[in-house]
């Protein structure tokens, strides 16, 4: 049995008032909470070892540059990598994408290649490739949403996918609608055309178990800051053979063999990939991260995210003149909805003077609102730290809101 | 509800963005303006009609928060009637306002149950959404509307 209250209390943040109620904090699709164990990484590093990465021959630079890599290895096995020379460090999934747009794109693409997406993209996963689509010609096409349900249409996808498409792209959890999509089988249909994949793993990263290998994609991204690691990390995996062909993004410090005025040679992946210093605290942070969630287990996380959002789904479909989004059943942790009457964005503040953080808002996810004929929805995220009081707290608030407005 | 939350939703305003006045297209309208909130997505058209430098009438159309309709709502009863440099002073005079609370003797009216707005900083911009539409509506050129 896992004690999720002690769990709980490993994270500082939580026990706070806000407004003059407990903090309810429901806003962990967009950045979740950290643990003890991360910041007293952090401090620790900054207390004891700081110094720069791969530069110094001293002591403390040795030091930083082993924790540096130790990270990479233990984010290898964190996905099943075949080696910690595929884990490329970025800012986050929004760099990740845009590299491989910008150096995978700009090799790979011309005019008359499709890329696919799909309708419930994270803004990350469609700018990064309009900008490549106007340099190389390339055009985007979209695999649909079934509407309120949230799930991938699946039965438009061999229209969709075919030859001319080089580059398949999608999310493994939408961050709006609580979908979880069979990326597995869509890398398969993928993989049978010789179509590259990437998924945008933000929202699955910390939820439940990833390899990479069975999924059987070409790239995957995440970030740090949604998964109990600090701000401006986050991850890049791509298949070796596949990074080792593609040429550098940002030049600089760290990524070169020899630079000559006006010629330089590069290193491999990843150091290639990585110019100038990186986060290294970030990095070191993002460790602690990993073994923290491994410690409590991910397919444990997963399912009691699912157990809260299936209930707050229940609990909210009960309340009269609610509009629910995403999958009925098998939804990850988190709940899209609107009220009658009532914009998201008052939702979100009369919540938050009740001490509950929603988000409000179209979630980076415009051209999904527009299909769905909304501007924003408001979302309630859960993760492991959440309660079902909290959630009962989170239905009791909602009545409120709704009594308020009188819809 | 706690006292914020009753001083930022007043009676007024509640009953503003349950019911909009002047919400419609305005036949005739002469001058237009689009305020977009990339933030929420919210957006509105406010339509006037004007007379030299003389706002007659306006309407405006558009979705958003209880906030930023109830603003549009009571932004375009008050200035009608009013001239360009009025609309422009009493803007000053309600950002001052909504920034900082502090109501100013000089009178905005019954805009002065925005005053509350300054509490939700992340509210700010809805409150003041529509005034955009509406500068750029009375900056503008004399020039047909299209209504449709
Ligand atoms: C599905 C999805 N993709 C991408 C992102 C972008 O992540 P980041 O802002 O950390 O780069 C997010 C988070 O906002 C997300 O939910």
């Amino acid at each position: 049995m896992i004690d999720w209250a002690k769990l709980r209390a490993d994270f500082p943040i939580l026990d706070q008032q806000v407004h003059g109620h407990p903090l309810v904090y429901f806003d962990n699709a967009a950045s979740s909470q950290k643990p003890r164990a991360v910041i007293n990484a952090l401090s620790h590093y900054y207390e004891r070892d700081n110094a720069n990465v791969h530069r110094g021959i001293h002591e403390l630079s040795n030091r930083a540059t082993a924790a540096f890599e130790a990270s990479r290895e233990r984010v290898a096995k964190f996905i099943h990598a075949k080696t910690s020379d595929e884990i490329i460090f970025t800012r986050g999934t929004t760099e990740g994408i845009n590299l491989v747009a910008q150096s995978w794109g700009a090799k790979n693409l011309k005019p008359g290649d499709k890329i696919l997406l799909t309708e419930m993209e994270h803004h990350s996963n469609i700018v990064p490739w309009q900008l490549i689509a106007e340099r190389t010609g390339a055009r985007l096409v979209y695999l649909p949403v079934t509407g309120d349900e949230g799930l991938l249409d699946l039965s438009k996808l061999n229209e969709l996918l075919t030859r001319e498409v080089k580059l398949f792209a999608f999310t493994h959890i939408s961050n709006s609608l609580g979908t979880v999509n069979p990326v597995a089988e869509l890398c398969e249909r993928a993989r049978k055309l010789g179509v590259t994949t990437l998924v945008d793993a933000a929202q699955s990263a910390g939820h439940l178990p990833l390899d990479v290998q069975a999924i059987g994609c070409d790239f995957l991204v995440f970030s740090g800051h949604k998964i109990c690691g600090p701000t401006g990390i986050g991850v890049l995996w791509g298949r070796q053979e596949v990074l080792d062909a593609m040429p550098p993004y940002h030049g600089g410090g760290e990524m070169i063999l020899t630079v000559d005025f006006f010629k330089t040679t590069y290193k491999k992946a990843p150091h290639r990939f990585e110019a100038g210093t990186p986060d290294i605290s970030g990095v070191i942070g993002l460790h602690a991260a990993l073994d923290y969630l491994d410690a409590i287990g991910r397919e444990n996380i997963f399912k009691h995210d699912q157990e809260l959002a299936t209930y707050a789904y229940d609990q909210l479909a009960q309340l009269k003149g609610v509009r629910l989004f995403g999958p009925k059943t098998g939804r990850a942790g988190l709940v899209s909805f609107l009220l009658d009457d009532v914009h998201a964005h008052d939702v979100v503040t009369v919540a938050d003077q009740r001490g509950v953080a929603l988000r409000g808002g179209h979630h980076c996810n415009q051209p999904l609102m527009k299909k769905l004929g909304i501007a924003s929805t408001a979302r309630a995220s859960f993760y492991f730290y959440n309660t079902r009081a909290e959630v009962d707290r989170f239905i009791e608030v909602v009545r409120g809101i709704q009594k308020f407005f009188g819809s | 509800m706690s006292d914020d939350l009753d001083e930022l939703y007043q009676q007024v305003i509640l009953d503003h963005c349950k019911g909009p006045r002047n919400f419609r297209v305005l036949e005739g309208a002469n001058r237009k303006g689009e305020g977009y909130n990339p933030l929420c997505g919210d957006n509105y058209t406010v339509f006037l009609k004007m007379n030299g430098d003389v706002v007659e009438d306006a309407t405006f159309q558009g979705s958003g928060c209880c906030i930023s309709k109830a603003s549009a709502s009571l932004l375009t009863d008050t200035i009608k009637g009013k001239t360009k440099a009025e609309v422009k002073a009493l803007f000053a005079k309600v950002h001052d306002m909504i920034t900082t609370g502090a109501v100013s003797d000089e009178g905005v009216g019954k805009l002065a149950v925005f005053a509350g707005v300054h509490k939700f900083p992340a509210r700010v911009k809805c409150a003041i959404l529509s005034w955009h539409a509406v500068i750029a509506a009375v900056d503008g050129e004399n020039q047909p509307v299209s209504t449709e």
